[in-house]
């Protein structure tokens, strides 16, 4: 079973949930940019949530499927169809032998991902998924996708084949798709009528409201920096990547130059160079750093800035650590709750 | 110890750069490698610090297990979410059932515990190095800014003993001290945009080699036919933080034998 790659979009790679336990060696975590979304959609197709699926950016692929495929679409708006008709986001998605699945550019959103039962099967580079791109390892050959690539995909788990089953024989909802009339054999893909309830999703939008908890040096910083980086837009600039977002807005003063010793960072640790403009650290951040951290973007608006693309405006806020660890423990215990829903229902 | 967003616990354990902060900082990873505790995933040493991420829903319930009554472990994991969400968000635990909290006492435990291990013997690393050349084209500006010759540099370079104090910047890439300041030269005004794997290096007073092509702004004066990053080995580079590098001067004519292999 496999998936053919007839366009491969601006940047498409496999990632999972990231390559952990090697950062003490100077590798770099990589995975999602989007943890929530890559989750949810393995959970819709029966796979764990750490199944390594496709994270396509901007502009995305065009898929062909071999045999039928459960698949499901979380996190931007890509304007998905299968052979025409428009593909729901965030449902599992029957699609049958023949079809193909087009993805356009971003409508909003910065990055969808695309789970299938079984997942990509790709073999493990130290204990992870992952496409590194600067050093060719993991993922797909190391590398991002290209046209005639030829996806191998993994076994569907018992609840993916159970959900398959239900939408093949168009129960349960089951009946979005091409062709309005006669059994879903005959339409290009069936989709689900359930996802995931609204309230558990993060507040994707445009231009963000990003929270942050303090970041370690933020004493560096005088009062009115730190009232203007919460107080005024800061700019996602072009030359922003997995590895972070360069933002433009004003610029933020030390009070006194310090020299740093560098130590640890993390996914959405906010970093400022000495030109003063804030860059976000993501996914592909190197292990540590030396500049002085301002703030750190709590672990569930995370998919907030990783949706963020170039040109949006990013707004931050300062929550108490308290809040942050909250809001995390809620949103892992939604996203676990979804993946039992789903069994229960099942099996 | 300092939060590194809500994840991490950054441990502090010194404020200089020297050997016995790194000693201390090589105490807290070997303890954490042969005894990682309930909910970390892993630690990062860096030249003054140990940062340990953890797995908020693990020690958010390990710590349940750990000290709550049987009715409270039921309550919590039967309806995790809505508990959490009812009082309009908060967790009704006490602050002490708070992840960072959890990771910070279980981390001071460690640290009281530590003192009566000892720490591993350094493991050294001989690296070849084929000098100057093509391998090595800012050999001779870093010897005439010195106001030595090329053998110099290379006789310095190569007589030093290195303190891989951490690793960074790269998979494998250490940052090496002990370099003689004789041989210091500041960094390119502009940095090269590719860097071919291996090559070696000097910053300042540091010295260092490339594991993989990166851009950089270093001087270079060599290159080594080794191999520092090794994906499908375990543990994946040569170097680690503590490891005691030699660098040697090979030919060029053993360079091209060498080039490829491990050690």
């Amino acid at each position: 079973m496999s998936i053919q790659v007839k366009k491969a979009g601006l940047l498409t790679t496999v990632q999972d949930l990231g390559r952990v336990g090697y950062q003490k060696y100077g590798v770099i975590a990589s995975g999602a940019m989007d943890p929530f979304a890559l989750q949810a959609a393995n959970m819709l197709v029966g796979n764990e949530p750490s199944a390594p699926g496709l994270e396509m950016t901007v502009l995305g692929p065009t898929l062909e499927f071999d045999a039928p495929h459960l698949i499901s679409l979380c996190g931007a708006d890509m304007t998905p169809t299968i052979d025409g008709t428009p593909v729901p986001l965030w449902r599992p998605v029957l699609v049958q032998p023949g079809s193909k699945l087009q993805l356009g550019s971003v409508k909003s959103g910065c990055r969808c991902y695309m789970a299938v039962a079984g997942g990509v099967d790709v073999p493990l580079t130290m204990n992870s998924h992952s496409t590194y791109l600067r050093a060719g390892i993991g993922g797909f050959h190391g590398r991002q996708l290209k046209a005639d690539d030829e996806l191998p995909v993994g076994r569907a788990s018992t609840v993916g084949e159970r959900i398959e089953a239900k939408l093949l024989r168009g129960g349960n909802g089951a009946g979005i798709g091409g062709g309005a009339h006669g059994g879903a054999r005959d339409r290009a893909f069936s989709a689900a009528a359930w996802q995931p309830t609204s309230r558990m999703m993060p507040a994707y939008s445009r231009d963000p409201d990003v929270r942050v908890t303090e970041g370690a040096q933020q004493g560096l910083f005088d009062a009115d920096t730190l009232d203007a980086f919460v107080a005024s837009d800061y700019k996602v600039q072009p030359q922003s990547d997995r590895m972070g977002y360069r933002l433009a807005g004003p610029d933020l003063h030390m009070r006194e130059r310090v020299e740093l010793i560098s130590e640890a960072v993390t996914f959405g640790t906010v970093q400022v160079p000495p030109d003063g403009q804030p860059i976000v650290l993501m996914a592909d951040r190197q292990t540590t750093g030396g500049y002085p951290k301002i703030a750190q973007v709590i672990s569930a608006d995370l998919p907030l800035m990783a949706q963020a693309a170039i040109g949006a405006n990013v707004r931050f806020r300062f929550v108490s650590l308290q809040e942050a660890q909250e809001l995390n423990l809620i949103m892992q215990m939604e996203l676990e709750q979804l993946q039992l829903g789903i069994r229960i229902h099942y099996i | 110890m300092l939060p590194l967003g809500d994840c991490a616990v950054l441990v502090q354990l010194g404020d200089n750069i020297d050997e016995v902060t790194h000693t201390k900082v090589r105490l807290l990873a070997d303890y954490l490698d042969r005894h990682p505790f309930e909910g970390m995933v892993e630690y990062v040493p860096a030249f003054t610090t140990v940062t340990v991420y953890y797995d908020s829903l693990r020690l958010y319930r390990s710590y349940l297990q750990e000290t709550a009554d049987g009715d409270r472990i039921a309550a919590a994991a039967a309806a995790p979410a809505s508990r959490l969400n009812a009082g309009g968000g908060g967790i009704e635990a006490e602050e002490e059932a708070y992840p960072y909290h959890v990771a910070v006492e279980r981390l001071k435990r460690i640290l009281r515990d530590i003192a009566v291990t000892g720490v591993s013997p350094p493991r050294m690393v001989e690296i070849p190095v084929c000098y100057g050349g093509e391998f090595g084209p800012d050999l001779e500006e870093v010897a005439e800014r010195n106001g030595l010759s090329v053998e110099d540099v290379i006789e310095i370079h190569a007589s030093g003993e290195y303190l891989v104090y951490m690793v960074g910047f790269a998979p494998g890439f250490p940052y090496l001290g002990g370099m003689s300041s004789r041989i210091a030269a500041p960094r390119r005004s502009t940095p090269r945009l590719a860097i071919p794997a291996g090559t070696v290096g000097i910053a300042g007073e540091q010295t260092g080699v490339y594991p993989i092509e990166t851009p950089g702004g270093w001087q270079l004066i060599g290159r080594s036919p080794l191999a520092l990053f090794l994906p499908e080995q375990s543990p994946p580079t040569l170097l680690e933080a503590g490891s005691v590098v030699r660098f040697y001067p090979i030919t060029r004519a053993e360079y091209d034998r060498w080039e490829g292999r491990g050690l």
